[in-house]
């Protein structure tokens, strides 16, 4: 799966996500189901904004300093005996793994799940010289044997699917004769990849974090797939961005904390299994050779911009999950594997405004993104920026907000969303606000502040409206009647 | 020997030209982070009060706690077995099996009970593998604890194998109570300074919390996916 999904137009694409009732209600159920585990993760831990700061200061300083950090990550890694290739490109970072794939004869590799294998299209890659490339992580195995279904979230990649078409698939696919219970699809597919892990001759990673200290780098999965693709097969390949790297253990430990609380809500998930080169000379199980490419496809571009901060980034999708308008259009809106308001800020930058221009409007400016990413990424304030680029470079904006908001089935006739929008970031809001009406709204709330004023969002926490919520047991969207009492 | 290296310096100086400035040559310093709220986490807890959040946090991710002292140990290891159903076990290589008087129980006792039993033999590769991948039972040592994450944490080397962690379909950690603390913070540092007095790292550390799970389908929690379907922490009472 190369980066762009498909090649509809970006309207077509949101027209098909609302029209999607069953993928919309799964959206709108992971959002509640993750948002609360994630906000009872965090509430737990205690001192949140303290560990926000942390992460973000600890990521702002590997971004200032990431040739350095690269260097002693390299060496590091190649005194232990693993080979390091920087590739700028996609096609160079394809190219060399394709190279020793194909230097060990391999038929077969297992990967576990990875975005940036999925954005540089290492799989169709390796497929073109005759490899079978088999996902094994659950999410993306169903996707891999449906033909390629695009992913629709950066965690949970199968999100849009139910468990019947996931048994549909199965059984038109692998003789599948269960239940679409998911217990048992599951075990299905660990019968079948099990054989895969034992009889592969490569395996790939992505790389959650790699450590420049020691030339270590960290997968965090729940399945324990990644172990079966590091310790059995001879030969393995780890992909990773070339920001995705911490100084040492000591940081490492606090963003892979930050990580699975902001990701699922997890104080740690099943596994998380940092490796250091191949295997020692007499160990029996890992790989015998051992190859880390670290990729730039784009970033560095980013670097050194006003968009630098979104390289802080650690890939938990907290903003997706908080996001109204990817709760409205679902992920295979957005054109792109990384969607929701990370999506809509990257993508533009690593793919281009001529493909994603329409993202950054994909976006109420609610400020919900902003506040719950653990790294404090401004992204509502740099999805303003893409916009401000964009209305600059093509004299103007490439999609009426007013109709984009329509599109989004969010339209000016309720006022409910900008609502819901502004109780989530209240300060955001401040410069548009006077003597409690809000005058020149942002983004869609300039649609509607043409036509009318609106009452200046109050003080409320989007926690505690989120717990009011809950409370009230509803997981759909907020009807003005329910949620009235809260405003 | 020393791994290849390529395309490094066009990547970085392409780095540091975008950061607009040349390339860092001198070492940069770890900065005093200005935030540090990870020391905070179970500060002043005791050796028990660590042991009891580990307690209540295993229920939470179906893993099962047994608190024993080392003379009890090999009852209730076999115990343990028991419960999984038995044989076939595999093992680690790790003298400290036979220093809590464990070596009569894997041998003769199992004998007797017609439990098949593996110790992993660095010599004999690829049948560790196979019989792991058989096997019922995986038992292997906790290095430190993490009480906050009910986690154990493995490292890997040529008499521990990585795969006993994962092939088998249930496993059972022992988890000495001297290992166990707060939290991944405390483990974090260790490991650090074990790599700057030189000792180096082990190819694989694995931090395990509890059995393999997904929820990949419908948001719906299926336990054991591609690691054991079922895990069993036993707490020795080392102290
Ligand atoms: S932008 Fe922030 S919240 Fe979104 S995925 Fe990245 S780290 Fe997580």
């Amino acid at each position: 799966m190369p980066m762009k999904i498909g090649n509809e137009r970006f309207g077509e694409r949101v027209e098909k996500g609302i029209n999607n009732s069953f993928m919309r209600g799964a959206v709108a159920g992971a959002q509640d189901n993750i948002g609360a585990r994630r906000l009872n993760a965090i509430e737990e831990l205690g001192n949140w904004e303290e560990w926000r700061s942390h992460g973000e200061e600890i990521r702002q300083h590997v971004l200032e300093h990431l040739d350095y950090y690269l260097e002693q990550l390299s060496d590091n890694v190649a005194k232990r005996g693993g080979n390091v290739f920087f590739a700028e490109t996609a096609e160079e970072a394809n190219e060399y793994i394709k190279e020793v794939v194909q230097s060990k004869n391999a038929q077969k590799v297992v990967k576990s799940k990875s975005m940036v294998t999925e954005e540089i299209n290492l799989n169709a890659s390796l497929e073109e010289v005759g490899c079978q490339v088999i996902e094994t992580d659950l999410g993306e195995y169903i996707l891999q044997v449906d033909d390629h279904d695009p992913p629709s979230h950066i965690v949970a990649p199968a999100l849009h699917k139910n468990k019947e078409q996931v048994r549909d698939v199965f059984t038109k696919k692998l003789g599948y004769k269960k239940s679409a219970d998911p217990t048992e699809l599951a075990w299905h597919a660990r019968e079948m990849l099990r054989q895969d892990y034992l009889t592969a001759d490569v395996g790939i990673t992505g790389c959650n974090f790699a450590v420049a200290e020691t030339g270590s780098f960290a997968l965090v999965t729940n399945e324990g797939n990644a172990d079966l693709v590091t310790s059995l097969p001879k030969t393995q390949i780890t992909v990773m961005g070339m920001e995705r790297l911490v100084p040492t253990f000591e940081e490492l430990e606090v963003l892979v904390s930050m990580l699975t609380r902001s990701a699922v809500g997890q104080k740690l998930p099943s596994y998380v299994t940092v490796l250091t080169g191949p295997r020692e000379e007499l160990d029996v199980d890992g790989p015998e050779d051992f190859h880390l490419v670290i990729v730039d496809n784009g970033r560095s571009k980013i670097l050194g911009t006003e968009f630098q901060s979104v390289l802080q980034c650690i890939r938990c999708a907290a903003c997706v999950n908080a996001c109204p308008v990817y709760r409205h259009v679902g992920g295979h809106s957005y054109g792109s594997i990384y969607s929701g308001p990370i999506g809509a800020v990257l993508s533009p930058l690593l793919g281009g405004y001529e493909d994603y221009k329409e993202l950054p409007y994909a976006s109420t400016l609610c400020g919900a993104c902003s506040e719950v990413c653990p790294v404090k990424i401004p992204l509502h304030e740099l999805l303003h920026k893409h916009r401000q680029v964009i209305v600059e470079k093509e004299g103007k904006a490439p999609v009426s907000e007013k109709l984009l908001m329509k599109a989004f089935g969010l339209g000016a006739a309720s006022p409910t969303l900008y609502k819901w929008g502004s109780k989530i970031a209240p300060t955001a809001m401040n410069p548009f606000t006077s003597e409690d009406k809000i005058t020149k709204g942002p983004g869609p709330l300039k649609a509607w502040t043409e036509v009318r004023d609106f009452p200046a969002p109050n003080k409320e926490r989007f926690r505690d409206w989120f717990k009011n919520r809950e409370k009230g047991g509803g997981t759909s969207w907020p009807e003005p009647s329910k949620t009235e009492k809260h405003f | 020997m020393a791994g290849a290296i390529q395309n490094r310096e066009a990547f970085l100086n392409n780095i540091a030209n975008n950061l607009g400035r040349d390339r860092l040559t001198t070492p940069v310093n770890r900065p005093t982070w200005k935030h540090n709220p990870q020391d905070e986490v179970l500060k002043g807890a005791s050796q028990d009060d660590l042991v009891q959040v580990l307690t209540d946090h295993c229920e939470k991710i179906h893993t099962t706690v047994i608190n024993t002292t080392k003379s009890n140990l090999g009852s209730t290891l076999n115990g343990a077995v028991q419960n999984y159903g038995g044989g076939p076990v595999v093992t680690w290589k790790d003298d400290r099996f036979a220093e809590w008087g464990l070596k009569e129980l894997f041998t003769n006792e199992w004998a007797k009970q017609e439990i098949d039993y593996h110790e992993w033999d660095f010599n004999s590769a690829s049948t560790n593998i196979n019989y792991a991948e058989k096997a019922n039972i995986g038992i292997t040592i906790s290095e430190y604890t993490l009480a906050e994450s009910a986690t154990v944490v493995m490292l890997s080397s040529k008499d521990h194998g990585r795969t006993v962690n994962f092939l088998p379909k249930t496993y059972i950690a022992l988890v000495p109570k001297s290992s166990i603390v707060p939290r991944m913070t405390q483990a974090a540092k260790k490991l650090r300074e074990r790599h700057l007095n030189g000792k180096s790292l082990p190819a694989c550390i694995n931090f395990i919390s509890g059995p393999s799970n997904s929820a990949d389908i419908e948001l719906q929690l299926v336990v054991g996916v591609h690691g054991p379907f079922k895990a069993t922490y036993i707490i020795i009472d080392d102290l």
